[in-house]
């Protein structure tokens, strides 16, 4: 059966994707299954695998070319199957001249092979067997966020099998060291080259700017020590950082907040991602609205989260859509840093080492513990004054503990 | 076990009535002195003499009222069509007198009459000897549609229904005649409207009946099993009544339903099964429901043509691989 492909929704923010590369060329076989297409979205570049077996009769959409989500990009039909209607169907009205926005280099480098850009069907239509639909309700999925591995990406019980017991491979494996004296081109991985280039998007295109702050750890290592000691469940400051962020952060629009152009979206949820690095590079699973969790919840969650992404077991909706990220170095002795932030968020906040040092307490030089935090902010969303408040909110709640529980 | 071919179920089923039952008479072309077109009643016309065992002429029409109208005034009949093909030549007695006139004589009339003999295609004899056509009887109220796989349950379910006192459709093949089964010992018979689950499975419900459930979806399916797949596998055995709890309780399992038959598509067996199983079962798929059918044309003589057009072990392992998301 003739089947149209349509640019995939690959991210929470996409609206349209670039095809970079077709790994397949026109006239070839494909399986079902096998890596059709390079698609750039506005977060990752992805390859996307076919839905169905047949000859790739169409390309609609050539290199460089642009397709909202859900337009047509190629053709996959029979050998000498009839395309003639799924054609006119595909071939799109001309998309409104949109002021102001150039097209990127990309497209505009073959203008002459590449159809107009398309413009999207009805968005959102999500295809999901019924079995997938009660699954997914009667397991609190939200089954946009699951990639369907049925024809035309439709959600069907396997998707929902596999996220449930966790399979999914994220990465390929690491390389090791180099020989001595020798030099070699390692090809990025997948994950290394979305935080290649998240991370150059992000620091070329958000003004970043940081703001510092030194906090008396001391309250907040008896408040640990207290809550470990009632508890066989060790906390550690991360998961006390997370909840104090978001409770921060929910006083705080502006910061769990993401710039989109003409609008700024705030949002209603502390989705906290907690950057973890592994041999690939780093991944930041969210922990999913901290605002209303404890700490312990918080804690055996976060566990789960970085022991799968260790072992490259999480799902695409397990790091994405995070309001706002906490990276901690403290561990290998950072005294402080500044982090890039993980777009389209607002700000991230870089977390060094609790450093025994002479405090002056009460006009005393006494032994303390401190801590600094580093806050990074777009400054498109929040000024110098909304990030110091911010981090003194944070500060005052790590320094008085018991205001957590307000 | 004894070990019996499907005519001699068959032949048994009717012997047990007739000694059971006075009442009980067969009629049709060939059934008397040849001992049936298909041997179906070898040794009947000895044992119960021509007024019980009545050669008919090739008037088909005819003999079917005949049947009714003998039903209707408190005997039970078989009639016998050589094939099922020839009964539309009766259709309009079969759907007009014996299927409603229950309902139009106000319940004053049972009419408990059993028609039988051979459906479906054999091997090469073109398109209008070739038909299956339990759909269309089983679209008229008042009939009941009964179609064996096995000489087990053809002997139990013919007996059952010659006692039933409703009309009776009940469909057997020309080329599973000689085929040889287990049958209980002794008298037995099977209610209509029970279905049976040839084989447990976990992953794809898969309902045949018939020849094309003997010929090609067990082999099928045993293929299927090969590649580790896990096909539940239910022959149905009356058409109507269907057996949907059967059905609808395997779905439920699986999440899947392929049906195989060889009737054609339009408004088949299968698309009433694929509608029910949607209504009962809808948030128990995982797939749309697939059907394997006939293709719709008339069957061609042509053997080339002729089994490009029906159902094969092909097709129905492609519907289940489909519903399961493999190819």
């Amino acid at each position: 059966m003739a089947t149209k492909i349509l640019m995939p929704k690959l991210s929470d923010t996409m609206t349209e994707g670039v095809i970079l590369k077709w790994l397949r060329k026109e006239g070839e076989k494909i399986k079902q299954g096998e890596m059709l297409v390079e698609i750039e979205s506005d977060k990752a570049d992805m390859e996307l695998e076919a839905y169905d077996s047949g000859v790739l009769r169409k390309i609609l959409i050539r290199e460089g070319g642009k397709a909202r989500i859900g337009a047509p990009i190629a053709i996959i039909a029979e050998p000498n199957e009839d395309i003639a209607a799924l054609m006119t169907d595909a071939v799109p009205p001309a998309e409104p001249a949109m002021a102001g926005k150039p097209e990127p280099p990309a497209a505009a480098a073959s203008p002459a092979i590449s159809p107009a850009p398309t413009v999207a069907e009805p968005l959102g239509k999500l295809k999901a067997s019924p079995l997938a639909r009660r699954l997914a309700k009667e397991n609190r999925i939200d089954l946009q966020r699951v990639s369907g591995t049925g024809p035309q990406g439709r959600v069907v019980k396997r998707d929902l099998e596999s996220l449930l017991s966790g399979k999914t491979a994220i990465a390929p494996p690491p390389s090791g060291i180099v020989p001595s004296g020798q030099t070699r081109d390692v090809e990025l991985s997948l994950i290394r080259k979305t935080i290649a280039k998240r991370m150059q998007e992000s620091k070329q295109v958000a003004p970043h700017f940081y703001v510092t702050m030194d906090v008396d750890m001391e309250p907040a290592m008896s408040f640990r020590d207290q809550l470990n000691s009632a508890s066989s469940t060790k906390l550690s400051f991360t998961d006390i950082l997370v909840k104090a962020s978001a409770l921060t952060l929910m006083k705080h629009p502006n910061v769990n907040a993401a710039y989109l152009g003409e609008r700024m979206r705030q949002y209603g949820e502390a989705h906290i991602a907690v950057a973890v690095a592994l041999d690939e590079g780093l991944v930041t699973p969210v922990l999913r609205n901290c605002e209303r969790k404890g700490v312990f919840q918080l804690n055996s969650e976060l566990r789960d989260l970085v022991d799968r992404a260790r072992n490259r077991r999480l799902k695409p909706d397990e790091y994405q859509g995070a309001t706002f990220t906490i990276s901690n170095l403290g561990m290998f002795g950072v005294e402080d840093f500044a982090a890039i932030i993980n777009p389209p968020e607002g700000a991230i906040l870089a977390v060094g080492s609790i450093i025994e040092k002479p405090v002056v307490r009460n006009g005393q030089v006494a032994v303390g513990h401190t801590m600094k935090l580093t806050l990074s902010s777009d400054h498109r969303i929040i000024d110098g004054v909304i990030a110091a408040r911010f981090l003194q909110d944070l500060k005052n709640l790590l320094e008085n503990p018991a205001l957590m529980l307000l | 076990m004894p070990v019996v071919s499907f005519r001699e179920a068959l032949n048994q089923a009717m012997d047990e009535e007739m000694a059971r039952d006075q009442r009980v008479f067969l009629m049709g072309e060939e059934v008397a002195e040849y001992n049936g077109a298909y041997k179906v009643s070898q040794g009947l016309l000895q044992k119960y003499g021509p007024k019980r065992i009545i050669d008919t002429p090739i008037a088909e029409s005819g003999f079917a009222g005949i049947g009714i109208g003998a039903a209707m005034v408190g005997l039970r009949p078989i009639v016998e069509f050589m094939t099922w093909n020839f009964s539309l030549v009766a259709f309009d007695q079969i759907v007009n007198n014996a299927a409603k006139m229950l309902s139009m004589s106000g319940g004053h009339f049972n009419v408990p009459i059993v028609f039988r003999g051979p459906g479906g295609a054999a091997h090469n004899l073109a398109a209008t000897h070739s038909q299956a056509l339990e759909s269309i009887y089983a679209h008229f109220p008042g009939l009941k549609v009964v179609i064996p796989s096995n000489p087990k349950d053809a002997k139990g379910l013919l007996k059952t229904a010659i006692r039933d006192n409703n009309p009776i459709i009940f469909i057997e093949s020309e080329v599973m005649y000689g085929e040889k089964g287990e049958i209980p010992e002794g008298e037995y018979t099977i209610p209509l409207g029970v279905g049976e689950v040839i084989r447990e499975g976990t992953d794809v419900t898969v309902v045949s009946w018939s020849k094309v459930l003997q010929h090609i979806t067990t082999k099928a399916v045993a293929r299927l099993a090969e590649e580790g797949i896990s096909v539940e596998l239910i022959d149905p055995r009356t058409i109507k009544p269907m057996d949907w709890e059967l059905i609808f309780k395997s779905v439920k399992k699986t999440n899947r339903l392929v049906i195989a038959e060889e009737g054609w598509p339009f408004a088949g067996v299968g698309a009433q099964i694929s509608h029910e199983v949607q209504l009962h079962c809808f948030d128990d798929l995982d797939a749309p429901v697939e059907r394997v059918t006939q293709e719709d044309v008339p069957l061609p003589y042509a053997h080339n043509l002729e089994v490009h057009s029906l159902p094969n072990i092909q097709r129905v392992i492609r519907a289940v691989r489909k519903v399961l998301y493999l190819d």
